[in-house]
């Protein structure tokens, strides 16, 4: 039993030590949190289907100290982008530039929505008409209405 | 029969663009770069004691070759080169050691001084080209990669064709091909030699 209370007495005690040797990783937490913030934002260029925050590729790795370097040289956000979309390209932001080349990226589904919708009104109008159309006989008529009082 | 016609065109017109998406490659990302001044930077060369910058090339077209010892799409691109260069069909290659030493997935560098990382990629460097040739008129060394970001390498080989006036002019990414030469660099060096 003593033997015990004093493991769980030691063990108490070297947590701290653990918690003390995971603080290098991250030095500052303020621009350890806007690093990941800008990063998450942009793609990375080897595992493309990744963000520059969550890649493990070495070269995403690279590019996350240079944002902290550009933080701590008091960049904005803005410049960061744009210092890598200098060397990247547009292709590295998650949310493209409106611009001309990508106009019709912005506005395809507002395309598609407008061509849809035109598509559904003639589509019903069309219907409408048909419908109006289908005028009955005397005798459908006289038909129907005993089928109704039938139900009554 | 007016009732096929428009989801038969809609059908073709998906198949089509479906048909150039396959064809189209994702990891080739436009570069920014073209029709921009080639990034300055100022590195150690293999050559001890030696360094280069970008602007000892000016006047002239130049090609820039980033490659590593630990790249397997340089290794079946350094022959084409070698040979090229052996011909005297090229125009002054220049190579660029990236990350030779810390790219190397088997090095830990954590240990190392900056100055034992240069030399160990020196030598590195060397060896490789002594023993696949050299199709380099000189060999700089990008030992931490910042050369690399500023050109927006992402994955060696690339290679960038730069202009009498710095100005970049084409950017091949991966491996150089026979047909990517013959078809786009030779050509579009004869032109801008003129």
């Amino acid at each position: 039993m003593k033997a015990i209370a004093t493991l769980f007495v030691a063990l108490l005690l070297a947590t701290p030590v653990l918690a003390k040797e995971a603080a290098p990783l991250a030095q500052d937490p303020a621009v350890e949190q806007r690093m990941i913030n800008i990063t998450s934002e942009l793609r990375c260029l080897v595992c493309q289907n990744e963000s520059l925050a969550a890649s493990q590729a070495e070269l995403a790795g690279d590019l996350r100290n240079e944002v902290r370097d550009l933080i701590k040289q008091g960049k904005t956000d803005q410049q960061i982008k744009d210092y890598l979309v200098a060397r990247y390209g547009d292709f590295v932001l998650y949310r493209p530039p409106v611009k001309p080349t990508t106009w019709l990226l912005w506005g395809g589904p507002f395309l598609f929505l407008i061509v849809g919708v035109g598509a559904l009104i003639a589509f019903l109008r069309r219907r409408g008409r048909q419908v109006a159309e289908a005028t009955l006989t005397d005798e459908e008529k006289t038909r129907a209405e005993a089928l109704l009082k039938a139900d009554q | 029969m007016n009732r096929f016609i428009i989801p038969l065109i809609i059908f073709f017109v998906l198949v089509g663009f479906l048909a150039v998406g396959l064809r189209l490659d994702p990891r080739e990302v436009p570069s920014p770069l073209i029709g921009k001044p080639a990034p300055a930077f100022d590195v150690p060369q293999v050559d001890a004691g030696k360094t280069f910058s970008p602007k000892e090339m000016l006047g002239k077209v130049w090609l820039l070759n980033v490659w590593s010892s630990w790249c397997v799409s340089c290794r079946a691109e350094h022959p084409l080169l070698v040979a090229a260069a052996r011909q005297g069909s090229l125009p002054p290659v220049v190579g660029l050691s990236y990350k030779e030493v810390r790219g190397d997935s088997e090095i830990d560098v954590s240990g190392m001084t900056p100055e034992q990382e240069l030399r160990l990629a020196r030598s590195r460097a060397e060896a490789w080209l002594t023993q696949h040739g050299s199709p380099y008129v000189l060999t700089a060394l990008d030992v931490d990669g910042r050369v690399g970001i500023d050109y927006g390498v992402y994955g060696v080989p690339e290679t960038y064709l730069i202009d009498k006036a710095g100005i970049i002019r084409y950017k091949q990414i991966g491996p150089i091909t026979p047909e990517a030469l013959q078809q786009k660099i030779l050509p579009l060096v004869k032109e801008l030699e003129k």
